[in-house]
């Protein structure tokens, strides 16, 4: 790891946090790094086509007005039907949230690149917002009637003091399972990407095994199509669990 | 995916830097406070720039092409109703002249008929007069030369008897004959 050819094929190395430059303030270290570079790309990214691509307002669209109204479109079919024409109020939240995630998963799947969320703490970031809205939009709206979210309708009262428990910690886990759900996906598809990539490169350099290189390769073919697939499936799934947990936010009585 | 770039900057500064020995990056404190930071900033500036400029825009959008969309299938409704109104109003008129044709045709006929019967009529009147009076005087022609003939016959009869006997019979003996003949 400490030698600079061992990176090559240290499957750990991607996620590495380089810094361009820092300041350190209030006793913390701020580094301007490769992560933040990447948020920026990304945001910058997605403003390209919302932005620039919808400035004509044409009734008919061209190429980049039909792609942020089909992701405009998506993500409002997904609030609607799983949060009601009252959770649309959340919309640009789950919308921001939606691509933020697809376009840094789909960055980081090209090579060289870093994947902002393959890191814990943007993950933990991202679920705690949702967390948070929940939280606070649950209570101002329903009051103490919030609780009511731990009170399943039509459970016999004597498994109450089982239920609600339960009802609890799945409650307060929510934010744990929906950070490293996505966290966990990341990491383990690229780090598996990266180990099989270092099969052949080490198959190569072994000789008469040379000849079973390709094999990996194939793998690496596949196994990125796949990426593909949990690249936006981890942001459709987030984007998915955050409209159901503001539904639960503004009808707690489920 | 390998990251080998020979000039790339080292690798491991964030570790270094914190103090802390390397480790699994994403579970490393030492960077949270920049990444924490900079998710905020790239954050909310998304944020900022979706709700408050591209989805307004986008829904502005949908919205006018919904609008426009609906405003022309009912423009176009409005107009087959008045297509449809129009071929009614059409064949009604089509209809009228038909049936108002029809019956001048039938009044022309019905004239032309009534002034046909007239005329064979009064033709037919003519002709029968002509006819009687033709009658009448083929039976005063023939009335005439049957007087005729009956002074013929008497006359002829005297003339043969005086032939065959040599003296004029009487005259009311000749009429008696005569009538005896003609009543045989």
């Amino acid at each position: 790891m400490a030698a600079e050819g061992g990176s090559a094929i240290d499957p750990i190395h991607q996620f590495n946090i380089v810094e361009y430059g820092a300041v350190d303030l209030f006793g913390r270290h701020f580094a301007f790094t490769n992560s933040a570079l990447y948020m920026l790309l990304g945001v910058g990214l997605i403003a390209l086509v919302m932005i620039y691509g919808s400035r004509s307002s044409a009734l008919v669209p061209g190429r980049m007005q039909t792609l942020a109204e089909m992701a405009y479109q998506f993500v409002a079919g997904m609030v609607r039907s799983s949060a009601g024409e009252a959770g649309m109020k959340f919309f640009p939240m789950v919308f921001s949230l939606f691509m933020f995630i697809l376009i840094l998963n789909i960055i980081g799947l090209i090579p060289y690149t870093f994947t902002v969320t393959s890191h814990i703490i943007v993950t933990v970031c991202l679920a705690l917002i949702v967390f948070l809205t929940v939280l606070v939009v649950g209570f101002a709206k329903n009051g103490l009637g919030f609780f009511n979210l731990f009170l399943p309708s039509g459970v016999p009262w004597w498994t109450l003091p089982l239920v609600v428990p339960i009802e609890i910690i799945s409650f307060l886990s929510r934010p744990i399972s929906h950070s490293v759900r996505l966290f966990a996906n990341m990491l383990a598809g690229h780090i598996t990407l990266k180990v099989f990539g270092g099969f052949v490169v080490m198959l190569l350099g072994a000789g008469g095994w040379a000849i079973i290189s390709p094999l990996p390769f194939v793998f690496i073919v596949g196994l990125m199509a796949l990426e593909l697939l949990v690249a936006f499936l981890q942001a459709y799934v987030f984007a998915m669990l955050t409209c159901m947990y503001i539904n639960d936010a503004l009808h707690p009585g489920h | 995916m390998a990251d080998t770039k020979p000039g790339a900057p080292t690798a491991h500064a964030t570790q270094d830097a914190g103090g802390h020995k390397a480790g699994f990056p994403p579970f490393d404190a030492a960077t949270f406070p920049s990444q924490l930071l900079w998710f905020v900033l790239a954050f909310g500036a998304l944020y900022l720039l979706m709700s408050k400029v591209a989805l307004p825009r986008l829904a502005a959008i949908i919205d006018n092409r919904q609008n426009k969309i609906s405003g022309d299938l009912d423009n176009a409704a409005l107009m087959q109703k008045q297509a449809d109104d129009a071929a009614k109003a059409y064949e009604k008129t089509l209809a009228d002249a038909k049936a108002r044709a029809q019956t001048l045709g039938q009044e022309a006929s019905a004239r032309a008929a009534s002034e046909a019967d007239a005329k064979r009529k009064t033709i037919e009147s003519d002709l029968n007069a002509k006819l009687a009076a033709a009658d009448t005087q083929i039976a005063a022609a023939k009335a005439q030369a049957m007087g005729n003939v009956e002074a013929i016959a008497r006359d002829a009869a005297a003339a043969i008897v005086q032939q065959l006997t040599g003296k004029a019979p009487g005259a009311d003996a000749i009429a008696a004959a005569v009538a005896a003949l003609k009543t045989s």
